[in-house]
């Protein structure tokens, strides 16, 4: 293979990620390439770059504010033909950028001075400069929430003991989803307003649980991210403790969820400490825990499905029984679960753990063996984690990332069930259901397994829920009414099929 | 007091300066949410550690 790579660095270049990733594929599709990739240059860019075979000499001198362009192609012509499109790309917004589009400011200070009433900052540029920006706006008195990841934890926990002594919230980083007073911020849902106030530490957990509380006849007063390192030891809880006050205050809220991975023991003590003194009642589920000794106004659950029922006071025991006729037994022993939703691959596990059926995963909850881990048992991977998504867009964003599992599975002659999850809304892609059912229409075979999905979502998002179950009915997939639902049918058709139900 | 600042926040109308990907300012702003989106480049000519001086700085 004589691949040739060419680079190029704008120094000091910014683009935000989601249209750097549209501009590398749409420049890798171009015949005679073999690979390319736009990305800012920082350690962790330089080193997908680098293990992608695409660093050369004048990449690997770029640095975090600099963009890199690198290419790999069959010819120097080819490789050098693609670059100057890629600038010819890049250059493109500016030249559009002149006469009769409106003035933006450059910075923090002159947004704030062009819109004093401002009172949120919404952060999503590169994790390197996420927290310098987030502290020059706590500093003038904002709150922030930080949808920026690779933010060093000691760095997240100085940040949110300064934003404490100013009064200021901080979300994140690396929080996806919020609903400030009725207005779903970054990855979030069309939710209608109502009495139920939740913390998440996880993203996909508080949209599952926001929509379901929906699709129960609920409401939702706010849902305030706090980032999935607020629970760590180093910090302490410290978003989520300043939540817990806000909701505590807030009159629209009079119940509260709380929603994570189970916390260390230490950091669950103050958490629990704090929601004893609480006003009003607390449902807690962190996601994989164990029991743990309640106060007398908390309740703990252990599913995401189970967090929304006892919300609205509805009883645990509301599973949707599978139409056994339409699901039958699996013919297979194994169960594939391809999430785009950690949390969501989380409950999952949690639900075969308590049915008894043995797991793996990349992203194990405690009783759940690692993926690499011999031997038998499902295989339930949570495909938004690190190593499915550097340097390429989460599987919410871009629902190819999951294609390739997809069709593995499908042509897996162990599998006997694939487990998916589509989660929509704002930030999602516009339609992960319609190109989910044209990959598996297009793989389809006359003995694949049964496929079983959810829809994370409300008839209210841009993708409309219905729409969404109606394209995948169509190509076969059953759709069952919640994450839990689905992985509770999939347990079902396997037990049924080794004789342990009827 | 620290509640009394967050529990405005949830009070009123949101209105973002959104710094980094426009997706999220378009989105807002279709929900009729007052948004502001900064024109951002790596401050500090990309050097993060100056960068982070310079935002201690109030810079």
């Amino acid at each position: 293979m004589n691949d040739v790579v060419v680079n190029k660095v704008r120094k000091g270049f910014y683009l935000d990620s989601v249209a750097l990733m549209r501009l590398s594929r749409k420049i890798a599709e171009k015949e005679g390439i073999r690979e390319a990739a736009l990305m800012m240059g920082t350690p962790q860019n330089r080193e997908i770059m680098t293990n992608a075979g695409l660093l050369e000499e004048a990449g690997r001198a770029a640095e975090g504010g600099d963009l890199v362009i690198a290419i790999r192609a069959i010819t120097r012509e080819t490789a050098e033909t693609a670059l100057i499109e890629s600038e010819s790309y890049l250059d493109q917004p500016m030249a559009a950028g002149g006469e009769g589009v409106a003035w933006r400011p450059r910075t923090l200070r002159a947004a704030v001075k062009s819109m004093p009433e401002a009172n949120l900052v919404l952060i999503s540029v590169p994790g390197d400069f996420a927290i310098a920006e987030a502290r020059k706006a706590i500093r003038r008195g904002l709150h922030t929430m930080i949808f920026s990841d690779n933010v060093p934890l000691e760095e997240e926990a100085a940040l949110k003991r300064e934003a404490r002594e100013l009064g200021c919230l901080v979300m994140g980083p690396d929080c996806g989803t919020a609903i400030i007073n009725g207005t779903p911020l970054a990855f979030a849902n069309s939710v209608p307003r109502g009495e139920i106030g939740i913390v998440g530490a996880s993203g996909t957990g508080t949209q599952e649980v926001t929509c379901l509380i929906a699709q129960y006849g609920g409401g939702i007063s706010q849902a305030i991210g706090v980032g999935g390192r607020d629970l760590k030891s180093e910090v302490g809880g410290i978003s989520t403790l300043m939540a817990l006050d806000a909701l505590e205050a807030d009159p629209k809220t009079k119940q509260v969820v709380l929603i994570s991975k189970p916390p260390p023991t230490e950091v669950a003590s103050r958490v629990l400490e704090r929601i004893a003194a609480c006003r009003k009642p607390v449902i807690i589920c962190f996601i994989g825990s164990g029991e743990l000794t309640m106060p007398t106004n908390a309740v703990q659950v252990y599913t995401l499905k189970d967090a929304a029922r006892k919300s609205l006071g509805l009883s645990l025991d509301g599973i949707e029984n599978p139409d056994s006729v339409r699901i039958g037994q699996a013919r297979r022993a194994c169960v594939h679960g391809l999430f785009s939703g950690g949390t969501l691959c989380a409950e999952a596990q949690v639900i075969f753990r308590a049915a008894g059926e043995i797991v793996r995963s990349n992203s194990p909850v405690p009783g759940a063996s690692p993926v690499n881990h011999s031997g038998e048992g499902h295989l339930l991977l949570d495909l938004g984690d690190d190593q499915y998504t550097l340097g390429k867009p989460h599987p919410m964003i871009d629902p190819t990332v999951r294609d390739e599992m997809l069709i593995n599975s499908v042509n897996d002659i162990t599998v006997g069930i694939i487990l998916v999850d589509l989660v929509i809304g704002y930030g999602a892609h516009e339609d992960p259901a319609g190109h989910f059912a044209k990959i598996l229409k297009a793989n389809a075979n006359n003995d694949q397994p049964i496929i079983l999905a959810s829809v994370t979502g409300t008839d209210r998002d841009p993708q409309n829920r219905t729409d969404q179950i109606a394209k995948l009915k169509s190509a076969g997939v059953l759709v069952a009414p919640t994450n839990a639902d689905a992985a509770n049918w999939a347990i079902t058709a396997i037990q049924s099929r080794r004789g342990e139900v009827h | 007091m620290s509640e009394s600042k967050v529990k405005k926040l949830l009070d009123e109308p949101l209105r973002v300066v959104n710094i980094g990907l426009e997706g999220f300012a378009t989105e807002l702003e279709q929900q009729g949410v007052k948004v502001i989106q900064v024109d951002w480049s790596p401050p500090a000519g990309g050097d993060t550690k100056l960068a982070n001086l310079l935002s201690k700085l109030g810079t």
